[in-house]
């Protein structure tokens, strides 16, 4: 058996230089937002929002974010629509109360459990992270995540499990979309297990400190940032530890244009446009897209030794 | 006569509707969160829109004998070029910021803006030679001839934008649909133009 052996210090271990440098400033708004914290768990006064008093997180970026009405206004969620701004007008038809995921499969402890238990099990925190999209636009987004890999030890994957494969719902009486053959439905996203764990992996329940919005993906979405957005799959309604690697929508609907891996790599085009520029939304001119859309110190060990065209 | 002036005119205003709409949306803000994208989109659909007003002329002159309306064929055809002229021109400079090496790598590499390259570049000499002096200096047969490019240029626009979209092809689809009546009501006639021609021969 190949046992392969971690380096000593991996990557994401490593402080950010930045962060570094900034660490007093860093370590004062860990403390206020300690102290917050306990002062608001102590004291009456209501938060401001549902998720008040966020814990910040170092994985966050300085970029400024993106106003919500660019990130809520233009959206590719095909359950709804296939135009940008079709699921702002449709999503109200989702309803995110009640709502129970499911995690089975590979694991010793397969339950259906809501989003409040979620959040008990890895508490929310603020992720501003980068959004690349397939189609070479991009934004800043200031999500309210919880951690994956804490919420997948719960369930206590097996020695088998290799993979994670993500369910939307399937619905259309709730997702209008689902009622044209566009794609085929549920819409699937897959993982393998240590991108899974990773700790910029995220299932997002907020936006900007608010409660998600219905058509980003509300209540429960998955954001892992250094691949392209259509891997941050939606409205989640299973999650399942398997063997094999899994289907993935947009794989399945065009193989030879969207993989299973889908790092964000400037380097490899999609067949019909170039990868190696952006739009940031809100900006005039393009910018380059980053390998691993910028967050390569952290990830790209992930994939060393993999040919990274062949495995787009 | 008049009336033709009034209905000529009122025309031309109509044409420039999708652009004041444009503008109107710049400066109230309705361009949405990628203003580029959208504007860039819709002055593209307004092309291929006008390049099938202008092929409906022949067959509306035929369904409805109204002659005059080969007279506002000109300006439809040199509408559809002026939206062709403002959608390379957001591409090339807004799009892509006149990085002239960046876009004859696009118009290289990439099929669905070489075709959408070619049409436009197609498009000039029919624009050139749209006037009465150039109509009369090339005679009617050539002139008629170069101007058959009209065809394979909807065509060509057709396919521009279906090469282009992720997944939902349904409008570039309709585009295609209405292009292909247009053309095979053209081939009926002309059949039915032959067939008769047949007919009407001395039989032995």
């Amino acid at each position: 058996m190949l046992i392969r052996r971690p380096p000593d210090i991996s990557a994401s271990e490593i402080t950010d230089q930045n962060l570094y440098r900034d660490r007093r400033r860093f370590l004062a708004a860990g403390l206020a937002a300690g102290v917050a914290f306990t002062g608001a768990s102590l004291a009456a006064p209501a938060p401001a929002g549902p998720f008040a008093n966020l814990r910040k997180s170092p994985l966050s970026t300085s970029e400024s974010p993106n106003p919500l009405r660019d990130i809520t206004t233009y959206n590719n969620f095909y359950e709804f629509g296939t135009d940008k701004a079709d699921p702002a007008q449709n999503a109200h038809t989702l309803v995110t109360q009640p709502w129970t995921v499911r995690i089975d499969g590979e694991v010793k402890r397969a339950q259906s459990v809501d989003v409040e238990t979620l959040m008990r099990w890895s508490p929310p925190e603020e992720r501003i992270y980068r959004l690349r999209c397939v189609e070479a636009w991009s934004m800043v987004i200031p999500w309210v995540g919880l951690p994956l890999a804490a919420i997948i030890k719960r369930a206590e994957p097996t020695s088998r499990a290799k993979y994670v494969e993500f369910t939307t719902l399937n619905d259309p009486q709730q997702m209008p979309g689902e009622r044209s053959s566009i794609l085929e439905w549920p819409y699937l996203e897959g993982l393998r297990m240590d991108e899974a764990m990773h700790s910029l992996a995220i299932l997002a329940v907020g936006l900007y400190g608010d409660i998600l919005p219905n058509q980003n993906g509300a209540p429960i979405r998955l954001v892992v940032p250094w691949k392209y957005g259509f891997k941050s799959i939606k409205s989640i309604v299973r999650i399942r530890l398997v063997e094999q690697q899994p289907v993935n929508t947009w794989n399945r609907a065009a193989p030879n244009e969207y993989g299973f891996y889908a790092n964000v790599n400037p380097a490899v085009d999609h067949p019909r446009w170039s990868q190696a520029k952006e739009r940031r939304l809100g900006e005039f001119s393009k910018r380059p897209t980053l390998p691993f859309n910028g967050y390569a110190e952290q990830v790209a060990s992930l994939y060393s030794g993999m040919d990274l065209r062949k495995f787009y | 006569m008049k009336s033709l002036v009034a209905f000529k005119t009122a025309l031309f205003a109509l044409c420039l509707v999708p652009l004041a709409r444009l503008v109107f949306f710049a400066f109230t803000g309705r361009l949405g969160a990628n203003p580029i994208e959208f504007v860039l989109h819709s002055l593209g659909t307004w092309t291929l829109t006008l390049l099938l007003v202008t092929l409906s002329i022949t067959p509306l002159r035929r369904l409805t004998g109204w002659n005059c309306l080969i007279r506002v064929r000109r300006m439809l055809g040199l509408f559809a070029f002026f939206y062709a002229c403002l959608h390379f021109l957001t591409y090339a400079g807004v799009d892509q910021s006149f990085d002239i090496s960046a876009i004859i790598a696009d118009i290289v590499k990439r099929p669905y803006i070489t075709i959408g390259f070619t049409c436009f570049v197609l498009l000039i000499p029919l624009a050139a030679t749209s006037t009465h002096a150039m109509q009369r200096r090339l005679g009617s047969r050539r002139w008629q001839l170069l101007h058959r490019l009209i065809y394979l240029i909807a065509a060509g626009g057709v396919v521009h934008y279906l090469w282009l979209v992720k997944k939902d092809i349904t409008q570039p689809l309709l585009y295609g649909l209405v292009l292909v009546v247009l053309l095979a009501m053209r081939l009926v006639w002309r059949r039915r133009v032959t067939a008769g021609a047949a007919l009407s021969r001395p039989l032995g």
